[in-house]
């Protein structure tokens, strides 16, 4: 179990290594460069200016090296221009460079400067982070077991109305984006134009010109209620709920087609105590994997509700730095999804052995 | 002119059905839902002190659900049809006028199922799709959008791109007096532009990447795969290794650094294009080589016209230099159409990995290699078809995701041209004004939802014959 632990880890750290490797490159690459130089600089800058701005910035040179400093594993960049100021990656114009550390980077705990936020990238993000995880939380919450109820009622009597009825269902939600059900969604529920929210409010349900949900999350980012955050955690939880509850539903049938299952029924026990009591059990074994692979999944759908919704966490955070070629944001980002992912995948990897005694590793 | 009503003059009667039917429907829905949960579903419950029998309240319930669903149905279609015999817009309503402005589809439609059910028995694994009631559904969806697509000149009631003075989010069933149609079927959007003809141009946009893109995908899955499972070790370890690494990238990371415009001025999608757009010539040149490597002329005349169309087609696409000019792709769409490959791939080759690895233990492969048949020929000619059940059930739901990708894409705004009509972005513009009016993004939002939908009851239906054989 150990070994086979490392060995996991070892090859998580060399994917960390690639990935990161790569979203350097592509953030790093020359024509991204020369933009950023004219947003940092000037727009009118000349083409001779710009190669000058990328050179004395510490973005000329080679990526391997580059990428080494970002990382921190080679000394930070420094570069004395022909006033003999010298400006450097590990302090500002005018420290002393003798004072500053040889090497700064993500090691070291410096994740660089945001040039959209103007703030360090580790403030613009913490709390970033911090509102996505609430988001998750609540989309953890409602998505597991109601897509659990929804696989174990399907997959208890395979081919039953019940089944089919569910199983349609679960197949209309894979179908469903995250884009296209949060603008469902808001159209039923959060206009005062269509939808339910006209009806109720002349009914006097709710207050006239009011809705039932808010189409805006940005409210929750200081005080979250059912009101703002219900449909955000609706729209990213449906499309995976789809998904769960078929993974659900192959194993909860595989496992009542088991030796085990039918004498229990031959004994006389109830139906419903075999399901609980037999079956349950052993079906959930499959679906937490799926569950744990859901995370990058669900990073995705972060992302779009942040956008569709406004909501300021991580996934917008991600849009604002790409679409602002905000490289040390970017990079930022990327490493924390790289590292969510590839730590759910180690997690499933690891719980499923614990989980499931059949399977034994040398 | 007037703004038309949703179901016209026969919406009268068949409106307030439909209220009625659609109430039935979801209280026996929820009845159903409490039934079972309580327990108080299965056949039969038995009857006290050992009476007879007596059918459970579930049954009822889905009884309910059955007729007042095909009451729902019903009242459907006859708003269209009526529609459809009304001699103007006004009287047909917008329902109507749809169903009318889509004739050649029904027409279409009509002959593929007809013939289709007629010779099904001929038709190997299509034909048996149409025992499958959820296949039939998923088919005829799908179907739906392909012939929309290849119709949709006819159909449209405006250009797409044409925006018409005081028609900015009106809404549906608006009149246009400027246009030859007279109305806008689905109301306008931010830009005055008619809805309706842009979503039927969206499914045109939609269908012309997204089972292509697929496909290659799967012809670069397929080989690389295929030796992976196959041979194993070093080779199987490294391929593995490099589409892991792809896979657990962020999708939409990926997206934001492959589809932008700064990486088309390094040449990068070229190419990423040039060694993706391989992989189909390699594909068939080693299938025919594998197959008639015994019978020179035959293979020579094979892998010679493939390598003619395939170099040609290649030097068209991935660079642009075909001589003749047939085969081109703009830059943006080659910048798409390349990210979709690379993000799909991984995952084909994962799925034929481990169809290899299961299905080379079999008694044919090791009878096959008794004979003294090749590696590639195995791979190809035994593996490989023995394979096609679930390899074709993910090619469907494949496409599907790519669908959900490319509208991703457009969502962000990457690589679409600003007033390209595709559903992505059609559902991004209109999402800003979504408050106020909802109708500009709802249109192209369930456009995309029914077409996976239709996807994906299409593979369901498919896994579900394939199984039984």
């Amino acid at each position: 179990m150990g070994l086979f632990v490392l060995r996991r880890l070892g090859v998580m750290l060399l994917t960390a290594i690639a990935l990161t490797f790569v979203v350097f490159f592509l953030t790093n690459l020359q024509p991204n460069l020369e933009k950023l130089a004219r947003t940092e600089g000037s727009v009118r800058m000349t083409e001779e200016a710009v190669q000058d701005w990328i050179a004395q910035n510490g973005h000329s040179g080679s990526v391997l090296l580059r990428y080494g400093q970002w990382l921190g594993v080679v000394p930070g960049w420094t570069y004395t221009d022909e006033k003999g100021q010298m400006r450097g990656r590990c302090f500002e114009i005018g420290e002393d460079p003798a004072a500053a550390p040889r090497y700064c980077g993500l090691l070291q705990g410096d994740w660089g400067f945001s040039t959209f936020f103007k703030t360090p990238v580790m403030d613009s993000l913490g709390d970033k982070l911090a509102a996505t995880g609430w988001l998750m939380l609540a989309v953890m919450l409602v998505m597991v077991p109601s897509s659990l109820i929804l696989g174990v009622l399907s997959g208890m009597r395979e081919g039953s109305a019940t089944d089919r009825t569910l199983s349609t269902f679960s197949i209309a939600s894979t179908a469903t984006p995250e884009y296209v059900s949060g603008v469902v969604l808001v159209a039923l529920f959060a206009t005062a134009a269509t939808g339910i929210s006209p009806i109720l409010a002349e009914y006097g349900l709710i207050e006239p010109k009011k809705t039932l949900f808010l189409a805006s999350a940005t409210s929750a980012m200081d005080d979250i209620t059912f009101w703002n955050f219900a449909l955000p955690v609706m729209t990213i939880a449906l499309y995976g709920i789809g998904y769960i509850a078929r993974m659900t539903r192959a194993s909860m049938t595989e496992v009542m087609t088991q030796q085990y299952i039918r004498t229990a029924r031959l004994k006389g026990v109830p139906f419903r105590t075999v399901v609980m009591r037999h079956a349950l059990r052993n079906a959930l074994i499959a679906p937490f994997t799926v569950i744990m692979l859901q995370f990058p999944w669900l990073l995705n759908g972060v992302v779009i509700v942040e956008s569709l919704f406004n909501y300021k966490g991580f996934g917008w955070t991600l849009v604002q730095a790409a679409s602002n070629n905000d490289i040390p944001l970017l990079l930022a980002c990327s490493v924390v999804a790289v590292v969510v992912v590839l730590l759910t995948q180690l997690i499933s990897d690891i719980g499923y052995v614990f989980l499931n005694p059949r399977i034994r590793l040398a | 002119m007037d703004t038309l009503t949703w179901t016209g003059s026969a919406g009268a009667v068949l409106l307030p059905v439909f209220q009625i039917a659609l109430l039935a429907l979801a209280l026996s829905l929820l009845a159903k839902l409490l039934f079972v949960l309580a327990g108080l579903d299965g056949p039969q419950l038995p009857g006290p002190d050992g009476a007879a029998a007596v059918r459970s309240p579930g049954f009822f319930a889905s009884l309910g659900i059955r007729y007042s669903f095909l009451a729902a149905l019903a009242a459907i279609f006859c708003t269209l049809a009526a529609g459809a015999v009304m001699p103007s817009p006004l009287e047909a309503g917008i329902l109507g006028s749809m169903a009318v402005r889509f004739w050649p589809v029904w027409l279409a439609l009509v002959a593929v199922f007809v013939l289709s059910i007629r010779f099904r028995r001929k038709l190997g694994l299509y034909g048996k799709l149409f025992d499958s009631t959820v296949g039939m559904i998923g088919f005829a969806i799908v179907m739906f959008w392909v012939f929309t697509a290849i119709f949709a000149d006819t159909i449209i009631t405006q250009d797409p791109f044409a925006q018409l003075s005081g028609l900015k989010n009106k809404p549906p069933g608006v009149a246009a007096p400027d246009s030859a149609y007279g109305w806008y079927l689905l109301g306008g959007d931010h830009l005055a532009r008619d809805v309706f003809s842009r979503m039927v141009m969206g499914a045109r946009e939609v269908l012309k990447i997204a089972p292509a893109a697929t496909l290659f995908a799967f012809m670069v899955g397929i080989t690389l795969g295929l030796p992976a499972g196959y041979f194993g070790g070093k080779l199987d370890t490294f391929i593995s290794f490099l589409a892991n690494l792809v896979l657990a990238f962020p999708v939409i990371l990926l997206f934001y650094l492959l589809v932008t415009p700064e990486i088309r001025d390094t040449g990068i999608p070229i190419v990423l294009a040039a060694l993706l757009f391989l992989f189909p010539i390699i594909f068939l040149c080693t299938l025919w080589n594998s197959r008639y490597y015994t019978n020179p002329p035959r293979r020579n005349l094979y892998v010679g016209i493939t390598l003619v169309i395939g170099l040609w087609a290649y030097s068209g696409l991935a660079f642009n230099m075909d001589p003749l000019g047939v085969w081109s792709m703009e830059p943006n769409m080659l910048n798409v159409f390349v990210s979709v490959v690379f993000v799909n791939s991984p995952g084909v080759f994962r799925i034929v990995r481990g169809l290899v690895m299961d299905i080379k233990a079999r008694d044919y492969v090791a009878a096959g290699q008794t004979r003294g048949e090749g590696p590639w020929y195995i791979m190809l000619w035994e593996i490989l078809p023995n394979a096609r059940g679930p390899l074709i059930v993910d090619f469907c739901l494949r496409i599907g995701y790519t669908t959900i990708l490319l509208g991703t894409l457009g969502f962000f705004g990457l690589g679409v041209s600003p007033d390209s009509p595709d559903w992505g972005s059609t559902i991004d513009d209109g999402r800003k004004l979504l408050n106020l009016f909802p109708h500009p993004a709802l249109a192209p939002a369930l456009a995309l939802m029914s077409l996976v939908l239709g996807l994906n009851l299409l593979a369901d239906g498919l896994r579900e014959e394939s199984l039984k054989d």
